[in-house]
């Protein structure tokens, strides 16, 4: 059961096999066994699941479920959810039970999945490690001296120790793609606006956007159907007519299904800076899909390079002001001492936040400051407009980019903590995505060490169908996403 | 460029963040490592490309000028159940002197 | 001594007349309970975004249009960042670089001469909650309580150049704009509630020279006579403050209706930073060429053109014309009532709603949308004076019935209390008769020459009569029948 897809999981619902309320009490079960070692859940609230459960198994018995209802779903704990505690792995929000629901939930309601829990992440997505949540350390199931990547670790440790059949994640600079790849799972980052932001605990607004976290392309696909759509709500969601996002997975295919396809292949990504064992592996799924009837080209990003400086000037400046209403004043943490109002919020913030949310505040509330705003945010979002360029004029000859996720496999626990730049160069090859606002899937291309190493597939605008039956068709010849680490069965 | 001593004091004040002057020395040590790696950027010629502050391309949506929800006050009780100080539903906060 | 010139610029916070704020679904209606109408997106509960209100936007090109400025096809959203706890996001939702209305001007009239205020920028933006110290009898034992009702109400901030050289100047524009903004139908005007707020630039300079002095900014300035006391005492202030020696520092005040001084705030002590930058969560506001248009052909007729049109098509003095047009709700008032009196009776009009009707609402009160007596009633009314049913004597009784709801319509009034003019020639005649006879002494009086005794007669004439002989015929019979 606990090897199943969603699909299997859907069926076995809708024929009454087994019980949503079952599910939930096996993977409530196994959270309460695991969860001690992973720390991959800050909060799980059994009674609220289990009438969800109930809820779902009504509406399977009336022949009303859809293809989520019953399925237990955990959620990043950055989306709000009434009724939850909802803290964004920080201090600040220790006593924040949110009094709303995101969209990304009320979508998932209304699909009848259930809430099965508030993932572990670094402290207001910042992070590429999971170490710098209030709650502590999530650990790799592969490893547990190692980290399960950042900011979405807590989903990805979950999915990959089958505590829950899928969660969800968000994705500012690769906290989506890069723990899928140290998880051995397969994630999504979406096209920027296809699903909602409303309820999302804003970290940079102009690159946040939320994605399924699941052991397949399939699977994602799945929950993509769900999370995705036009919210009014959000002024940065685009309209654009329904889209099935299983609609190429589910179509027939021979044994050439990607013949024309055209895979660009970037320099910059097949250079120096990636991990040679890990290079190995990716180079081995790009002959795979030859053999699935792709064609592969050369191809080149040449301003990728500064998207790590781009992003590092960009994202702290959004994050400064967004970061702004945690003042202590309406809900969140306050000083228990304080002399006077700004005594109030220095202190309020200074022990509310962590070093690294503080550190970005600082940064971003200095590029912004009157005498550098021009020299660095500026100059940043010119970057970006290059960057961006880079990507349109690839895709004028290519359909899909192919690349490693990140540099290397799971690092351990503590070796790039101390070390802000070398944590911020592990996400050279996601960042630019996000900076144009394309999206991108990893999934599992095999094992280097015994850790998990990702696939990164880049595609244009709105193409996350295509890109997830690319995926999709190399899970079909591969068997590396069904891996599963030992010591979780 | 180097930030000084002074420039992350007055940073983490206008961020309102206490910072303590051992706080700042460290501080100053990693931003101006972070920042060595932002400089990268100033080589770059970029004269004539528009700065992109949006990952799309597209015009603000407008809202029609209607009231969508009446407020209650059992909704403000919700709100202010997660606040850490109100009286007589407001929000209260250390004297403001103008 | 040397001889001072004042430089005087205004902005001003209109607050839009939008049913909604401009960011959420939230009503902006005033007075309701403390943070009632403040929803997630107001109080800014994590996760939550803005989205635009047409109406906002909507009203920016009714002013832009207004004042002959220039509608950006492409304006943008900022963030201005300070902490403040009216401030629930840490930043207000502004328009900095790329603001929507640009350019522009605003007619002003001192005196006799009539001259023009330029605007720089009028801005959309969102209004910040309200810092109360007590409420309600509750003092929060030395706390301020945030009330967020009011955040996101949203506001457009005309910007002048600083073009007007006293305070009279700086008040004729200030009630300018006010009676534009109510007459385009974007704010409410209403200044005790906050409605309309105006904060003044006031530097000095000595005649001749070109650079600006140093200026301070008084804030908040809630009616016209604090703007113009404020200022004066701010002039007064800084002239003395330079011929003593000293130096003015930039700062912001705030005036003390009390003292009738102005004082430097004690808050935001630091150098401000607002550290603007383009809202992600917002995009590009867009109005394109067809949008203007359609606001434009359901602009009312503007305070200039319709003074102009009311002094040529009813033959009004400029002055006349220019009171009338004070608001758009008193030009249609006037209009209503001539077109009830006909155009002969515009004149009559005027001087009945100029004089009359506004001494009456003075009296109680009022503003022309809560008169007593409605513009149709005072323009039947008036159609009675012209056509001689009554005399302008008998209409203030008509008048002051009207007002006080003793009948629906003037001739209502004329019929049941029978104040129909007498003009029957021989029925004033027979009583002109009897009068000589009854009071011959008076009538040897007025033939001895003395004037007033023929006043007299008339008086008896009307008094018999009870006011409702027509007084023209009354003097002509009896200078007849007087020989």
């Amino acid at each position: 059961m606990i090897a199943a897809s969603l699909q299997v999981l859907a069926r076995a619902l809708a024929k009454r096999e087994v019980s949503s309320v079952e599910l939930t009490h096996l993977y409530l079960d196994r959270i309460a066994r695991h969860n001690p070692q992973l720390n991959a859940f800050i909060s799980v609230d059994e009674g609220c699941s289990l009438a969800q459960a109930r809820a779902a198994d009504e509406r399977l018995a009336k022949g009303e479920g859809g293809p989520l209802t019953g399925i237990p779903i955990a959620h990043k704990d950055i989306f709000c959810a009434q009724g939850w505690l909802t803290t964004c792995g920080s201090r600040m929000l220790n006593n924040f039970v949110s009094p709303y629901d995101a969209a990304v939930i009320t979508r998932f309601k209304a699909a009848g999945a259930v809430l099965l829990g508030k993932t572990n992440m670094d402290e207001f997505a910042m992070g590429s490690s999971n170490e710098t949540s209030f709650y502590g350390p999530v650990r790799n199931p592969w490893n547990a001296d190692c980290v399960p990547g950042g900011s979405s670790g807590g989903s990805a440790a979950a999915v990959a120790a089958a505590l829950a059949p899928a969660a969800t994640g968000t994705d500012t600079g690769g906290s989506i793609r890069q723990p899928a790849a140290l998880c051995n799972l397969t994630g999504m980052k979406p096209t920027y606006g296809v699903v909602s932001r409303y309820g999302m605990i804003a970290f940079a607004s102009s690159l946040d956007q939320a994605g399924p976290l699941a052991r397949s392309a399939a699977d994602c696909a799945l929950l993509l159907n769900a999370m995705a759509g036009f919210d009014e709500r959000d002024s940065t969601s685009v309209e654009r007519p329904g889209e099935d996002y299983c609609r190429e997975i589910d179509a027939a295919a021979g044994d050439r299904p990607l013949a024309g396809l055209k895979i660009g292949l970037p320099v910059e990504f097949f250079g120096e800076g990636c991990r040679p064992e890990v290079m190995h592996l990716v180079e081995a799924a790009i002959a795979e899909y030859r053999k699935l009837g792709a064609e592969t080209i050369s191809v080149s990003l040449p301003s990728m390079q500064l998207s790590v400086a781009a992003y590092y000037v960009i994202a702290p400046a959004e994050a400064s002001s967004n970061l702004a209403r945690f003042d202590g004043v309406r809900y969140g943490y306050r000083a228990p001492e304080y002399q006077d109002l700004n005594d109030m919020y220095s202190k309020s913030r200074a022990q509310g936040f962590g070093a690294e949310v503080k550190r970005r505040i600082l940064i971003g509330t200095y590029v912004l400051s009157h005498g550098y705003y021009d020299a660095y945010y500026l100059q940043a979002q010119r970057i970006r407009r290059l960057i961006a360029n880079d990507f349109a004029k690839a895709f004028g000859q290519c359909d899909v980019i192919i690349g490693p996720t990140s540099p290397s496999t799971a690092f351990k626990l503590g070796e790039k903590a101390a070390d802000p730049v070398q944590m911020y160069l592990s996400d050279i090859y996601t960042i630019a995505v996000n900076l144009a606002g394309l999206p991108a899937i990893s999934l599992p291309c095999g094992f280097a060490g015994g850790l998990p190493a990702g696939l990164q597939l880049i595609g244009n605008y709105f193409a996350e169908t295509q890109l997830l039956n690319v995926a999709h068709r190399y899970q079909q010849v591969s068997d590396w996403h069904v891996q599963r680490p030992a010591g979780f069965d | 460029m180097s930030l000084t001593l002074e420039q992350v004091h007055r940073v983490a004040h206008l961020a309102r963040i206490e910072i303590s002057d051992g706080e700042a020395q460290s501080t100053l040590g990693q931003l101006n490592e972070i920042f060595s790696l932002i400089e990268e950027m100033q080589a770059v010629d970029t004269r004539g490309v528009e700065p992109m502050a949006h990952a799309q391309d597209v015009a603000q949506r407008l809202r029609a000028d209607r009231v969508s929800e009446a407020g209650t006050i059992d909704q403000r009780a919700a709100f202010q159940e997660v606040a850490p100080e109100t009286e007589a539903g407001l929000y209260l906060v250390p004297r403001v002197i103008e | 001594m040397k001889a001072w010139e004042v430089v005087i610029g205004i902005e001003t916070h209109a607050q839009l007349s939008t049913r909604a704020k401009i960011f959420s679904g939230s009503s902006t209606a005033f007075g309701a309970e403390p943070n009632v109408q403040a929803n997630a997106v107001d109080i800014a509960l994590p996760g939550v975004l803005p989205v635009l209100n047409r109406g906002a936007v909507e009203c920016a090109i009714r002013f832009g249009l207004a004042v002959g400025a220039k509608i950006a096809p492409r304006s943008v959203f900022a963030r201005k960042n300070y902490f403040y706890p009216d401030l629930p996001k840490g930043y207000q939702i502004s328009q900095y670089e790329l603001p929507v209305v640009v350019g522009g001007q605003l007619a002003i009239v001192v005196g006799e001469s009539e001259r023009v205020v330029k605007l720089t920028r009028a801005h959309l933006e969102e209004d910040a909650g309200k810092s109360l110290h007590e409420c309600a009898g509750a003092n929060f034992h030395g706390r301020t309580g945030i009330d967020l009702n009011r955040a996101g109400t949203p506001l457009l901030e005309i910007v002048t150049e600083p073009d007007m050289r006293s305070s009279t100047e700086a008040v004729a524009y200030a009630r300018a704009l006010h009676a534009l903004v109510r007459w385009i139908g974007i704010c409410d005007g209403n200044m005790q509630e906050g409605s309309f707020r105006c904060d003044a630039n006031v530097s000095v300079r000595p005649v001749g020279q070109t650079e600006f002095g140093t200026r301070r900014e008084i804030k908040n300035l809630n009616s016209f006579r604090f703007m113009q006391q404020a200022i004066d005492y701010e002039v007064q202030w800084q002239i003395a403050t330079l011929e003593d020696g000293g130096t003015v520092e930039q700062a912001t005040v705030l005036f003390d209706p009390q003292s009738g001084e102005t004082r430097a705030m004690r808050s935001k002590e630091d150098a401000h930073d607002y550290r603007y930058f383009p809202d992600p969560d917002l995009l590009p506001l867009v109005i394109d060429r067809q949008w203007v248009d359609e606001i434009a052909r359901q602009m009312p007729e503007l305070p200039a053109a319709r003074r102009d049109r009311l002094a040529t098509d009813y033959g009004l003095s400029a002055y006349d014309a220019k009171l009338l047009t004070a608001s758009l709700e008193l030009a249609t008032y006037y209009e209503t009532a001539v077109a009830a009196a006909g155009n002969s009776g515009a004149k009559a009009c005027a001087n009945w709603v100029m004089v009359d009707l506004t001494a009456r609402l003075n009296k109680e009160e009022r503003d022309i949308g809560q008169s007593p007596i409605s513009a149709e009633q005072l323009g039947g009314m008036v159609a009675r004076i012209v056509d001689g049913t009554i005399s302008t004597n008998i209409a203030r009784k008509v008048f002051d019935a009207l007002c006080n709801g003793e009948g629906r319509s003037a001739d209502e009034i004329i019929a049941s209390q029978g104040l129909q003019q007498i003009t029957d020639g021989d029925a004033l005649e027979t009583l002109i008769d009897e009068l000589l006879a009854t009071n011959a002494a008076m009538v040897a009086e007025y033939r001895s020459g003395k004037e007033k005794a023929f006043n007299a007669l008339v008086g008896q004439a009307m008094k018999a009569t009870r006011g409702k002989a027509n007084p023209q015929q009354v003097n002509a019979l009896l200078r007849k029948k007087l020989g």
